[in-house]
């Protein structure tokens, strides 16, 4: 069983592969030793990216949403190192689309801090002119991180990719959260993004890739809340 | 009045083969008509009212020069129900046939054929019998202004039905658009009795507002590369001070009343069966065995109920006592059309003795055999059983007979009070309509998919349309951008238009895929997500036949293994896949009843108010049952009766939880939307509120500790319509819903079409999701104002929640119980068959499982 401990902040305290993380209820990982923030899946400009493939005018507000819940983050953890872990844009024009207000707010956050971009599935070749290091993936203090996780074993591994969430049922009601999931080897973040969707965590994409009992770590307003498997439902 | 013999010889000689003389309404008609004036015919079902509508046209038809090229539609007909539109095609043809008319009638519906379709497009038939939907869809066309060119006539049947709903501003909206094809088009409506035909008259008529002078110097909108549409010249000409504001006076429709003739008074009855009436319930399944009977007694009977799960049950009950294997058929919505078509045409035969059926048989179709209407539960309003009434005895002179089956005690108050507004023919009213903005956006999206338009035409068009002649410049130029651009503070999306100005300063679609997607995405009814349900079992199973469909909450409610009742047999549930449910069949099995719901209807405000008069006075029960008396009486003991104008509050501890249950008789929405707000101010009181649950009836609270000492009357104080209402609205599912309703109508966000998400996974992109962030960034977007508007009107009932907040004030009887009370039990009942309340319950849950875990994981 996952070792978890509720902090104060709401968050959720979780050894993964012996190393002590913070689980955000903003989605976010926190790692305080190395001050280094982590969230993934920011898929900043995914609702533009549905008026200029299909012509459908979805609320262009979700990039600077993202940003909103990125600041409040650095605001109370002041982090020295902010990693992005990939699909941080949500096709590789995302970036030309931003509104120069958003693109403004994210050179910002490059300065004063390290800013890294891992790459993913929808942005693989990183940000074109936004400052930053672009990588495939990186370690640190003993966790790996990228975007998307490998098959088999992989201890340490911090990644994001799937989405996950958790449908939660109490008798008849049900609740469906992003949410982390971690069997206490690896550790799969919820995706930080205002328009990104969920997976269920029971979906066959997760089979394979925990180990023991998995802890689902579902978002709330205010705290994360620790879930085991049998109150979790499929969709 | 014109005389009978104003008919064309073939024409009288057609009445009087069939023993008929023209009634005084058709005659009506048809001088309306000859006069070029629109008419709405109100009249009883049964008088020949959908032969009024048609003469006119017939005869015109008939008397119609040769000609050498082709004629286009002469006559649309446009009824709600699909099924309507087929059935008076038939009705149709007899008098086409038997008089020998060279006249083509032929129905177009979601349900015909692509051949028929398309054959349509190219040889318009004369008369053409269609839905609001597909009336939609014309509009969109290209070159729909050729098509419907020799437009001389448009019937709306069931007009009343229709009028007060987006429908029915979607359908004003696409009358304004056909006036504009063919100018001399009149408009012809069909109704049954309406409380105010005023109201129907002016959604029917063309709201003629008076033109300001010829604006001097009117030059066309020069697009400007890059700028955003408030830049561009949405407005003619001239500084925005000139902007055409809704101009002028609306002057009297031009419609003509005619009224039919009155049938006779119809013979209500309640059935007490057994001498009982249970405690609560919605089924009413205690009286199926005599609801038997009486069906063997009957020539033929159509049975009403108020959901489709009703329906299911009420049909295998009924076969289930079918000893003598009479004719028994089922009508719902979720059956396939090809089962429906069935059954209609059984039913026409006169092969039928019962139809179990829902609202999708409350109009239209003439049945001249049915001589009992059974309608089992509760009716919810007067003007609905009025309706459902007149399926029965299409004779003029012999009276309707129909029979209430009240399925719990509450109901007995309701089907008693609607039986006596019935004799009293005191009828449910309706407010006024104002046209939604979001179906004006699919609207002008429809428009500019059909051909070019200029601004200003359009917006003198739209106002044509009665729902929508109050609206003004600033609104009109709202959803024009929001249907554009998507209408944000942030222009983002300038270069992604919808709809783009051409060089003339006219506003077309932008390619064909914009054209394409309108298309997909026409009409107002908003139905859940539907599943269909196929035969087929196993691990992998494939494409098995459909039997029909279901919402998608439905399957919720079941675990694989699980046997329910559908089309009126027992079915195992084996699998989702996608959007298709799996089953096999299971007919030895006891099915599972999945929970029901209450009805789908609130009871209408005019029954409340009978039901609350009748409860206070002491006189009026000597009409009710013993056990129902006796109900009341111990309840008048035990607790007691609200005297008149007041409102009872009940508290009384059960078990740990203490509950508070009061009566206000206001329809379940204004009571969820009252236990949504009361619960607020619990749980500031520090009163730990868990749970609700309420009915047309009555509301029931439960929390942690005692309720017995707060100050009712400051709970319930008006203010909570104020902050507490705007707090909540926000959060609430409720507002999420109408937000994802509004989106899908005006074409912010697709339909779901069927196998769309069946391939890879599942990530669910929710419309939750756009809701919240452009709640946060632009509060007063278009598409939240028509959300807002939405959830105070339909889902919540908020004036109805004020009215009765005004009308309780300072009257509430709080008693504080030491046990549960007579009225109380049927409120306990009802718990267990709700989901339980919004986001702090989500929280709650969440809790739980996590205690469970901790609990778990302790040593």
């Amino acid at each position: 069983m996952t070792r978890f401990q509720s902090s104060p902040c709401g968050g959720l305290r979780v050894a993964l592969a012996n190393v002590e993380v913070m689980l955000r209820w903003s989605g976010a990982l926190w790692l305080e030793r190395e001050r280094t923030l982590i969230v993934a899946d920011l898929h900043f400009e995914k609702g533009s990216s549905y008026a200029a493939r299909f012509g459908q005018m979805l609320p262009p507000y979700d990039t600077r949403e993202t940003l909103d819940r990125l600041d409040r983050e650095i605001t109370q953890l002041a982090p020295q190192r902010l990693i992005f872990l990939g699909d941080s844009f949500h096709d590789a024009a995302g970036e030309a689309r931003l509104a120069n207000d958003d693109y403004r707010r994210l050179e910002g956050l490059a300065s004063g801090r390290e800013l890294v971009w891992a790459v993913g599935n929808h942005d693989a070749d990183g940000p074109r002119a936004l400052p930053g290091d672009v990588i495939d993936e990186a370690s640190l203090a003993g966790l790996t991180l990228r975007h998307e996780p490998l098959p088999g074993a992989q201890p340490g591994e911090v990644a994001g990719h799937l989405h996950p969430a958790a449908k939660v049922s109490s008798g008849r009601a049900t609740v469906r959260r992003r949410c982390f999931v971690t069997d206490g080897a690896r550790l799969v973040l919820p995706a930080f993004g205002a328009y990104a969707g969920g997976l269920n965590i029971l979906d066959e994409a997760f089979s394979g890739l925990f180990d023991g009992p998995v802890l689902a770590g579902a978002l709330g307003p205010q705290r994360v809340h620790a879930v085991g498997l049998k109150s979790l439902r499929p969709d | 009045m014109l005389a009978a013999n104003a008919l064309p010889p073939q024409f009288q000689a057609w009445f009087a083969k069939r023993g008929w003389t023209p009634r005084d309404h058709q005659l009506a008609m048809l001088e309306k008509a000859r006069a070029g004036r629109g008419a709405l015919l109100i009249a009883p079902t049964g008088g020949g009212k959908t032969l009024a509508g048609f003469l006119p046209s017939l005869i015109e038809l008939a008397e119609r020069p040769p000609r050498n090229t082709p004629a286009g539609v002469h006559t649309l007909y446009i009824s709600p129900l699909k099924a309507l539109a087929v059935d008076v095609e038939r009705n149709l043809l007899t008098p086409i046939r038997e008089m020998g008319l060279p006249i083509v009638a032929e129905s177009r519906t979601g349900d015909t054929g692509e051949s028929r379709k398309a054959r349509q497009k190219v040889r318009p038939p004369d008369i053409l019998l269609t839905t609001p939907e597909q009336l939609a869809l014309f509009c969109a066309w290209e070159g729909a202004r050729e098509y419907f060119s020799d437009l001389r006539c448009v019937i709306i049947d069931e007009a009343h039905a229709i009028w007060p709903s987006k429908r029915g501003d979607l359908l004003a909206l696409g009358l304004s658009r056909l006036q504009q094809f063919a100018p001399n088009m009149r408009r012809v409506g069909l109704s049954a009795t309406v409380d105010d035909p005023d109201l129907v008259r002016k959604w029917l008529g063309v709201n003629r507002v008076e033109n300001p002078p010829p604006r001097a110097g009117e030059v066309s909108a020069e697009p400007t590369e890059g700028a955003s549409t408030a830049d561009l010249q949405l407005a003619p000409s001239g500084p925005p001070g000139h902007l055409p504001r809704a101009r002028g006076r609306i002057c009297e429709p031009d419609i003509d009343l005619v009224l039919g003739a009155g049938g006779a008074q119809p013979v209500v009855e309640v059935l007490v069966s057994g001498g009982r009436v249970p405690w609560a319930g919605h089924t009413a399944e205690h009286a199926m065995a005599e609801v038997y009977d009486i069906i063997k007694a009957a020539k033929t009977a159509l049975v009403f109920v108020n959901t489709r799960f009703q329906a299911e049950f009420a049909f295998q009950r009924l076969w289930e006592l079918n000893d003598e294997g009479l004719p028994i058929a089922l009508h719902h919505g979720s059956l396939s059309a090809e089962q429906r078509r069935k059954v209609e045409a059984a039913m026409a035969r006169g092969d039928l003795r019962a139809v179990v059926c829902t609202s999708t048989l409350d109009m239209g179709i003439d049945w001249g055999d049915v001589d009992l209407v059974i309608q089992l539960a509760a009716p919810k309003g007067a003007s609905r059983m009025v309706q459902r009434i007149g399926r029965a005895n299409h004779r003029l002179d012999e009276p309707s007979r129909a029979l209430f089956v009240p399925a719990s005690r509450f109901e007995m108050l309701e089907c008693r009070a609607a039986a006596d507004a019935i004799l009293e023919n005191h009828l449910d009213g309706e407010p006024p309509r104002i046209g939604a903005l979001d179906v004006l956006a699919q609207h002008i999206m429809g428009c500019a998919c059909s051909e070019p338009f200029k601004l200003t035409d359009l917006y003198d068009e739209v106002r044509s349309a009665g729902p929508y002649a109050g609206l003004t410049w600033e609104d009109f130029e709202a959803v024009v951008d929001f249907v554009s651009t998507g209408g944000y503070a942030l222009r983002a999306y300038d270069k992604f238009r919808r709809i783009v100005p051409t060089a003339e300063g006219l506003w077309t679609a932008r390619n064909a895929q914009a054209r394409q997607q309108q298309r997909m995405n026409v009409g107002a009814i908003i139905s859940p997500a539907m599943i269909n349900i196929r035969i087929g079992g196993g691990r992998k199973p494939v494409g098995g036949r459909k039997i029909g469909e279901a919402e998608e909450g439905y399957f919720e409610q079941l675990t694989p293994g699980d046997t329910f009742v559908f089309a009126g047999q027992v079915w195992r549930y084996n699998s989702l896949v996608g959007a298709d449910a799996y089953v096999s069949p299971a007919p030895n099995d006891d099915p599972k009843m999945p929970s029901w719901g209450g009805s789908k209807f609130p009871l209408s405000t005019y029954l409340a108010g009978r039901v609350r008069q009748m409860m206070h006075d002491e006189r009026e029960w000597s009409a009710l049952p013993g056990d129902v008396q006796e109900w009341l009486s111990w309840q008048k003991i035990r607790s007691a009766l609200p005297a008149e104008g007041e409102m009872l509050l009940e508290t009384f501890p059960r078990g740990k939880r203490f509950h508070m249950v009061c009566y206000p008789f206001d329809g379940r929405l204004a009571h969820t939307t009252l236990a949504m707000l009361l619960t607020r101010r619990l749980d500031r009181l520090g009163v730990g509120p868990l749970g609700f649950v309420c009915n047309d009836y009555a509301l029931n609270l439960w929390s942690l500790r005692p309720m017995d000492n707060l100050d009712i009357d400051e709970l319930f104080a008006q203010d909570m319509l104020g902050d507490d209402l705007e707090a909540w609205l926000d959060e609430s599912f409720m507002m999420k819903r109408s937000f994802k309703h509004c989106a899908l109508i005006a074409g912010l966000i697709e339909r779901r079409h069927p196998g769309a998400e069946k391939s890879g996974r599942q990530v669910t992109f929710s419309t939750d999701l756009i809701y919240d962030v452009l709640r946060k960034h632009q509060p007063d977007h278009l598409m939240l104002r028509c959300a807002r508007l939405d959830a105070a009107t339909g889902l919540l009932d908020i004036a109805r929640l004020g009215d009765m907040l005004t009308r309780v004030r300072g009257r509430i009887r709080h008693v504080a119980l030491d046990r549960v009370s007579p009225f109380a039990v049927p409120m306990m009942l009802e718990i267990g068959r709700e989901r339980a309340p919004g986001d702090a319950a989500g929280e709650m849950i969440l809790a739980e499982a996590e205690a469970d875990l901790i609990a778990e994981a302790r040593p």
